[in-house]
């Protein structure tokens, strides 16, 4: 299992700065008074959490993992299944969809972890798709390819302003717990994982149990980012825990840059953007996608903020580091 | 339950698991022998499909001369996937990731271009006149042209069986499975055996597709159900051992088959409980062995 390479932290004013540019960005997006920018900063919100969830694993501790959709449905299919049948109110459903999401990654990723490298992500892509058959054809449970239709939310939240700033704040808490693990001695393991598994080993770490637990984390923050959603679009379907929806975080990851903490959020933004444009003009944004994903694999791998860095870098010093790959 | 329906299930198992061999041996013999796991795998016997519908039933040219140039059609596209791209990512850090990116942009990006040229609809060819109907094995009756799938099958397993084994190509194959650099200094012209074994393993995944255009429906996305398939067949069998992806197509068509019985909507739960039963007790495989392409 090989991730892209990483340096270490920065310093912490560069962290500051980062935070304070993310931050100040989405909290000023709506003044941009157009409900279109309010909606798709929403969605660049949710899926940029779903990606950074993903990273963990693939970013920080180097498994590639083509099942994270699963998660992601899970959560939303909880809070969705929840409310509609008004089991349990919004408030008490969402915070449950990072549980199930958890809880579903305990229950394949024992098999998933069975085997490494590209047997992993194989089959975590199979359970994925096990996941979404049952979804698809369970009509009595989940409503089959209907999905979910007019899930109700609180009244307050059908104003996309107010739905948006919700969102922002669970995000924004989200990716702190996330960076905090990142940067934990716990983290520091997962990376080093990453880097070397055997050795890791001979250090006297299970790494299997981390990567289980690496594992467990994405799956919950996948959840929830799928719970955020279900509020958000008020429907759901079966195609939230299709392999495409697997392959569009990791598009968005590597496109970011899987190597620096907020890439993956970049990557959201800059995919969702081509999306709504491309499918402005054809139905076949797939090929583009496709085209794009060929492109940085072969000329970029590190990136667009990877390969930004590494250029700066480069102009700056004039030196050249072979792993210098942005982590910040 | 009676004997006949035993053996009816029996063999459309059998048929199955032969169009499920065609494209698992195709992914074992790349990873194997490349050391890639060719995501876009199904892509090809997506291709290999359409490019028989095109050929026999647009352009009506003859079934069997059809579905060769069907395979070899698919064959080339992978070659050229090859030759071009893949071959530019070996060797770099994490290659593994990238392998696996870079396929599954093939596979959106195949998934569209069959969707441009031939449509969303379904599409479907005539099997040929000779071979519809069925055919008497004693008291039991099986389409004919099932048969010849499964005679196929086992025809071409057997020619890569010798392939492999008993020919001066198959031996450069077993060396730089064995060792890449190693073969490369003893004289094997290394990037053009590599090109050779793609091409070839997606030809096999093309036939395979052509072979069921005539019984399934062909329309695009098939190419992922079809890698899901193949993929749970080499984890049984082993990745990278060619009569793994046998034993396991066996193994997968016949429980696929029987479980459509008694679970007709989820026979596909069968095949995930072989896998994990498989992961769990000898996660490398039942017939893993170090070394054998």
């Amino acid at each position: 299992m090989n991730g892209p390479p990483a340096a270490p932290g920065n310093a912490a004013r560069g962290q500051l700065l980062q935070w304070g540019a993310v931050l100040l960005f989405f909290a000023l997006v709506p003044l941009g008074r157009r409900s279109f920018f309010i909606t798709m900063a929403n969605e660049v919100l949710i899926m940029g959490l779903f990606a950074m969830a993903f990273n963990l694993l693939y970013g920080v501790t180097g498994m590639l993992s083509f099942g994270q959709a699963a998660y992601y449905g899970a959560g939303a299919y909880t809070v969705g299944l929840l409310l509609t049948r008004g089991i349990l109110p919004y408030f008490v459903a969402l915070p449950l969809a990072p549980v199930v999401g958890a809880a579903l990654a305990l229950l394949l990723g024992p098999l998933c972890i069975r085997l490494s490298g590209v047997y992993f992500t194989m089959l975590t892509l199979a359970f994925a798709e096990l996941v979404w058959g049952v979804a698809f054809k369970w009509y009595g449970f989940t409503g089959g390819d209907n999905g979910i239709q007019g899930i109700p939310v609180p009244e307050w939240f059908h104003h996309p302003l107010h739905y948006y700033y919700f969102t922002l704040a669970i995000v924004v808490a989200a990716v702190a717990v996330l960076r905090r693990i990142v940067e934990s001695p716990f983290g520091a393991v997962l990376q080093s994982i990453r880097e070397n598994p055997d050795r890791t080993a001979f250090l006297g770490i299970r790494v299997r149990r981390y990567q289980l637990a690496a594992m467990v984390i994405s799956g919950a923050f996948s959840g929830l980012a799928g719970g955020l959603f279900a509020g958000f679009h008020r429907s759901i379907g079966p195609d939230m825990l299709h392999w495409t929806k697997s392959g569009e975080v990791i598009l968005m990851s590597i496109l970011g840059g899987a190597s620096s903490f907020f890439g993956p959020l970049v990557g959201a933004g800059v995919i969702l953007f081509i999306e709504d444009m491309i499918g402005k003009y054809t139905e076949f944004w797939e090929i583009w996608i496709g085209g794009i994903m060929l492109a940085i694999v072969v000329f970029f791998p590190r990136g667009v903020i990877g390969t930004l860095y590494q250029w700066t870098r480069r102009k700056g010093s004039g030196e050249r580091d072979g792993n210098a790959a942005a982590h910040s | 339950m009676d004997a006949n329906l035993v053996a009816a299930q029996l063999f459309s198992g059998l048929t199955s698991a032969m169009t499920l061999f065609l494209v698992a041996s195709g992914l074992s013999l790349i990873f194997g022998v490349v050391n890639v796991f060719n995501f876009a795998h199904g892509s090809f016997y997506l291709l290999g499909a359409y490019f028989a519908y095109q050929v026999v039933s647009v352009s009506g040219i003859p079934f069997w001369p059809g579905v060769l140039l069907a395979a070899v059609g698919a064959g080339i596209a992978g070659g050229i996937m090859e030759y071009v791209f893949l071959r530019r990512i070996y060797g770099r850090g994490g290659e593994a990731g990238f392998q696996i990116l870079l396929t599954y942009s093939f596979i959106l990006i195949i998934d569209d271009v069959v969707k441009m040229i031939w449509g969303t609809d379904y599409k479907s060819i005539e099997r040929p006149e000779s071979l519809s109907g069925p055919f008497a094995l004693g008291d039991l009756s099986v389409p004919r042209y099932d048969l010849v799938v499964i005679l196929v099958g086992i025809l071409v397993a057997a020619g890569m069986w010798w392939i492999i084994r008993k020919t001066r190509f198959g031996r450069n194959l077993r060396a730089i499975s064995a060792n890449r650099e190693m073969a490369s200094c003893l004289g094997v012209n290394v990037p053009l055996t590599l090109s050779l074994v793609f091409g070839m393993a997606t030809a096999l995944g093309g036939l395979s597709g052509a072979l069921s255009a005539p019984t399934r429906t062909v329309t695009p996305g098939a190419g992922i159900e079809v890698i899901i398939g193949s993929l749970i067949v080499v984890v049984i069998g082993g990745l990278g051992n060619f009569w793994g992806a046998f034993v396991g197509a066996l193994i997968i068509g016949e429980v696929t088959a029987f479980g459509i019985l008694f679970l007709p909507q989820w026979a596909i739960l069968f095949s995930y409980a072989v896998m994990a039963l498989v992961l769990v007790f000898r996660p490398e495989g039942l017939l893993a062995r170090k070394g054998s392409a």
